[in-house]
């Protein structure tokens, strides 16, 4: 994909153009406002993809936007955390979600374990209090934080979603709309601090759902959360008993969640693909 | 401001609201907001009657949860009109077709639309800034001054809280406790009746526990009915 135009009305031009965020495979998104000036929105825009035949086209853009949007609204309902679908038009292409603020769980891991070693990660409370505080701060911390993906991830599985794409850049840390007034809000639009948040307060909130399915299996669960392994293990190598962490915890949250991390230790053995085909 | 401390009425401070919708700017919203109407049957007549002077989108405001809903609802309208998918005669009544929670106008017009009995009232009118100069915010602010007998209040969240029914609203776009009685899945049967909180968050640790507020649970229940809104029709 090369430069595409946003469809009507998004190309009006007596408004600020949406800044462009990511272009991926099917989608872009952008930076924009919704219904007002003061309301952020992230605007997911699939365009037309000109390989494809045209009536085959709009069938499977409508059908993934809806997909996506059901998903989201459905989590809602449920009291899963995850952006609210603001509006949508699928002839058209594009799908206005509300705007997270906050920091990707990828950017608060790269933040808070550098400068910490392994084994301080994995130490218990009582070693650390010979530690200076401040790590044994920014320790408990990140622990707490795992329980939060736990049980976020946990509630999702629970109402019978899975993500389909869960890592760390898909899972945000919100901060309280405490720390989030005069940060964020004094200028909407202003992207938050690069260095991460100063501390790891918040509500963990999910992105992303557009690879979202309904009506799921232990299998499905058990993949979701192989792929989140995956992707601790791959950007942060010492965050391995952290992600323990995030399973004890999700263990924890629903019934059904132990048959699911015995599932698991199936998948790890053979890899995310149940079939050998494709 | 002689005398302006000992008027009850705030209708004389209270203005017709002209919103332009980001990327919509070329089609302003000219709302009013009424309390303690007194002539809904005869409002309502003109709209039946097809009378072109009463060409507004009249809703019952006791159905609406916020601004947003509402500015919703109004993108959706406007939005489909300008891609030629109107379902129904007009923008103005399909902003309240654009507030049902499903397919069927009617149902959409008998939830949200002025009936008789209707005492608190929303009034958008949808203007064309580039070609339409007949309809200007003044032209609309004395007609809706001359027409409506009510007391006008400004558009603001604060105000439509004070006028919606929260029951009315859950029940509209079937929002109940149960749907999200916390985590565990422990579905708490006996809150199903949904009497007193509506959606409920995950208990998440980062947040605090226990009910939600009346301020978070309108913020959930406002994603859930924009959400609803938008894939309408699908």
């Amino acid at each position: 994909m090369t430069s595409h135009s946003l469809p009507a009305p998004f190309s009006n031009a007596s408004s600020a153009a949406p800044a462009l965020l990511t272009q991926g495979a099917e989608a872009l998104v952008y930076k924009t406002v919704f219904l007002s000036a003061d309301t952020p929105c992230a605007l997911k825009y699939r365009p037309p993809k000109t390989w494809r035949h045209p009536i085959l086209d709009r069938r499977l853009t409508k059908q993934r936007l809806l997909s996506e949007a059901r998903t989201l609204t459905k989590c809602r309902r449920e009291g899963v955390k995850c952006p609210g679908v603001l509006g949508a038009d699928w002839d058209a292409g594009w799908i206005a979600l509300e705007w997270i603020e906050g920091y990707t769980i990828r950017k608060c891991l790269d933040k808070f374990l550098h400068g910490l070693e392994a084994e301080d990660i994995a130490s218990t409370n009582k070693e650390a209090e010979n530690k200076d505080s401040e790590e044994a701060q920014k320790r408990s911390e990140l622990w707490d934080l795992m329980a939060r993906v736990g049980r976020a991830v946990g509630r999702l599985h629970e109402i019978g979603v899975v993500h389909g794409d869960l890592t760390t850049s898909n899972l945000m840390l919100r901060p309280p709309q405490s720390l989030r007034e005069g940060a964020f809000d004094a200028e909407p639009g202003a992207a938050p601090s690069n260095d991460g948040p100063e501390d790891l307060s918040g509500d963990v909130v999910l992105i992303d759902f557009g690879l979202a399915i309904q009506l799921v299996q232990d299998e499905d669960r058990a993949v979701d959360l192989y792929v989140l392994e995956r992707a601790f293990s791959s950007t942060h190598p010492t965050a391995e008993p952290l992600f323990k962490e995030v399973l004890r915890v999700y263990g924890e949250s629903y019934k059904g969640a132990k048959v699911v991390l015995r599932r698991l230790e199936e998948v790890r053995m053979r890899g995310r693909k149940k079939s050998m085909i494709g | 401001m002689e005398g302006a401390s000992d008027r009850q009425d705030t209708s004389v401070y209270a203005d017709i609201e002209t919103i332009r919708l980001p990327f919509l700017d070329d089609y302003p919203l000219y709302i009013g907001l009424f309390s303690h109407l007194k002539n809904a049957t005869f409002l309502r007549k003109q709209l039946l009657e097809g009378n072109q002077d009463f060409e507004y989108a009249l809703i019952d405001a006791t159905s609406i949860l916020s601004v947003k809903h509402v500015l919703a609802a109004a993108f959706r309208a406007i939005n489909d009109m300008l891609h030629g998918r109107l379902r129904s005669r007009n923008v103005h009544s399909e902003i309240v077709y654009s507030l049902g929670a499903n397919n069927n106008i009617t149902d959409a017009f008998r939830h949200f639309g002025i009936l008789d009995s209707t005492t608190a009232l929303l009034v958008i009118k949808v203007g064309r800034a580039s070609s339409d100069a007949a309809v200007t915010h003044d032209s609309v602010s004395a007609h809706l001054r001359a027409n409506v007998e009510g007391q006008l209040l400004p558009f603001n969240d604060e105000n439509i809280v004070g006028l919606s029914d929260m029951a009315k609203i859950r029940k509209l776009y079937k929002i109940t406790s149960a749907d999200a009685a916390g985590k565990g899945g422990k579905k708490k049967g006996a809150r199903a009746d949904g009497a007193t909180n509506g959606v409920k968050a995950a208990l998440d640790g980062g947040g605090k526990g226990g009910p939600l507020t009346a301020q978070e649970e309108r913020v959930e229940m406002e994603a859930v009915i924009l959400g609803t809104m938008a894939m309408k029709g699908s």
